[in-house]
């Protein structure tokens, strides 16, 4: 079994896990201090079960001393737990999410759990796990413009495949790797799961101290690979002759140069979620949507992964200019990324979203195909009704 | 030995979302869950499920992408043996042995299933039986054992840490 740090579950699998525990006989947590409970999935609630859900998270947070994050309070977990300094370096986070494998970013071993291992998490503080194995995945040069995180992570899942890392850890070095910002390692780790692996790891590094300073009061030190450590498979992606990439319906695996993608005809775009919903991602989408106009025959949804991003983004004009543009502009949930609620998809309608699934029916009708990408990617798309290069939109007229 | 009825689910990669579709993850109650499992997969499978003798067989990397334990409860409200496959998706493999439903990764055993096959799982002799052939399955981990016997993980922690 695996001690951890940090149990967190949201309003799907925590009411769920909630019962379990109970049938395990046992009516408190292993440490109040170490559980974290968000409302975030079908936040703020879509119907009167939805409400009930978001009823009992609180009721029994509030019962067990937990920190609870509601409506108003708080945004979408793995962004909001980053945000709030509970992922330290070095620690281990239990979560009742399959993109927990987030906390990878910052050097934490983050791993998605269903609701019965969570009820064990929060009895016995601990988790069964094998040992995974590595895939080492080293990025070397410097990025393109309009290159992200998300086409790091995309061209991984390509090269990989939705399997190719199941019982594995991805963990991510190289030059490349240094340069990159929190919240891009927060969207490359995101995916990890996209291959099938148990997380994605950064080594903890300046970049790491300086994003916890002020976050994190607890000690940590930056755990480091050691050079002789047995890998299972090395990867290598070149960032200088990376394009930006999409994938595809109904796999993340089917990765494209955007240029394979240009001109498919586009009705939603959807910019947010645990993977992109960042301050980053929102100024991105600010450089293309900024003095544009979202493309008549099409919609945009822009949705800040937390309270406070929103009102960073409040403060820098940058959701007055969506607004502005056309767009819409959603509270933090995961809403229709998962096909919840909150701009969902109708039969035969096409999206591009920053979002981490494009399985079939995932955003809303069986009929209905997701196309994820990078925030430049995708507000471009908004702005041009298709998919084409961000570069296509900037240099034609501000409209 | 576990035995049953062979339903096919034919693929690879087959996830999370089209065998319980997210606009569902609201509902709590495994007799209601059923009636999505495979909603956006193809929902007459249901129909195979119903005489509560199936065993579901299925691909490569099954049930791959979200947490969400509604697949798994929903096939045990139907009834189901167990699941064999060719390989599985980690959350959901062991999202199965946790709920205490019997998961068997064997290849070349799927390989050999037909829709409607007898087939057959014992867990003492480790072995997979297929329409009277048997296929040797390799042993899972003590730790993973320990927990099929006892019938998933809350009778495991219930037995180890009795009331509070």
């Amino acid at each position: 079994m695996v001690r951890c740090d940090v149990v967190m579950a949201n309003d799907v699998s925590g009411p769920v896990a909630f019962r379990a525990l109970e049938r395990m006989g046992v009516d408190r947590v292993f440490d109040p201090a170490k559980v974290v409970m968000v409302a975030d999935h079908f936040m703020p609630a879509k119907d009167a079960r939805s409400a009930a859900l978001q009823k009992r998270l609180k009721e029994w947070s509030d019962a067990q001393g937990v920190t609870f994050y509601g409506q108003g309070r708080g945004g979408i977990e793995h962004t909001l737990l980053a945000e709030e300094g509970w992922i330290v370096p070095g620690t281990v986070v239990a979560g009742g999410d399959s993109h927990t494998c987030t906390y990878g970013a910052l050097g934490a071993f983050g791993t998605g759990l269903g609701s019965t291992d969570i009820a064990a998490c929060l009895a016995l503080g601990a988790f069964w796990q094998r040992v995974p194995g590595t895939i080492q995945i080293d990025l070397e040069g410097t990025k393109r413009p309009f290159v992200t995180g998300k086409d790091v992570i995309l061209a991984a899942i390509g090269e990989l495949g939705v399997g190719g890392g199941t019982n594995t850890v991805l963990e991510f070095g190289g030059n490349g790797a240094a340069e990159l910002s929190i919240d891009e390692r927060l969207a490359v780790s995101n995916m990890a799961v996209e291959a099938g692996a148990e997380t994605g790891l950064f080594p903890a590094d300046e970049t790491t101290a300086r994003y916890l300073e002020g976050r994190v009061d607890a000690p940590w030190a930056a755990e480091r690979t050691d050079p002789d450590a047995e890998v299972l498979r090395r990867l290598r992606i070149d960032l200088s002759s990376l394009p930006p990439l999409v994938a595809l319906p109904h796999l993340p695996g089917n990765v494209v140069p955007v240029d394979e993608a240009r001109g498919r005809k586009v009705d939603q775009v959807y910019i947010g979620n645990c993977a992109n919903g960042t301050m980053t991602d929102l100024r991105q989408t600010a450089e293309i949507l900024r003095g544009r106009s979202v493309h008549p025959d099409c919609r945009a949804i822009v949705v800040p992964a937390t309270q406070r991003i929103y009102r960073e983004a409040l403060r820098e004009g940058l959701l007055d200019a969506f607004v502005a543009a056309g767009a819409i502009v959603s509270t933090p949930t995961c809403g229709a990324c998962f096909g919840g609620h909150m701009g969902v998809l109708g039969a035969g309608e096409t999206a591009v979203t920053t979002t981490n699934r494009n399985f079939k029916g995932r955003m809303g009708s069986q009929e209905a195909g997701v196309h994820l990408a990078n925030a430049y990617v995708a507000a471009a798309a908004a702005v041009a009704g298709e998919i084409v290069h961000p570069t296509e939109v900037l240099e034609g007229t501000p409209g | 030995m576990i035995e049953g009825r062979a339903v096919l689910i034919p693929g690879d990669d087959v996830d999370t979302d089209v065998m319980y579709p997210g606009a569902y993850l609201n509902i709590g109650d495994p007799e209601q869950m059923k009636q999505y499992l495979f909603e956006g997969y193809d929902p007459s499978l249901r129909k195979e499920l119903e005489a509560g003798d199936a065993v579901i067989v299925v691909g490569e990397n099954f049930g791959i992408g979200s947490s969400r334990e509604h697949p798994p409860l929903a096939m045990k409200a139907w009834g189901v043996r167990f699941v064999l496959g060719k390989s599985f998706a980690r959350i959901f493999h062991r999202n199965c042995i946790n709920l205490g439903l019997p998961i068997v990764a064997c290849r070349e055993a799927a390989a050999a299933v037909s829709h409607g096959s007898r087939v057959g799982f014992d867990p003492d002799s480790g072995e997979v039986e297929v329409d009277g052939t048997r296929f040797r399955v390799e042993p899972v981990q003590p730790l993973v054992r320990e927990l099929t016997e006892a019938g998933g993980l809350v009778p495991w922690v219930r037995e180890r840490e009795g009331v509070r």
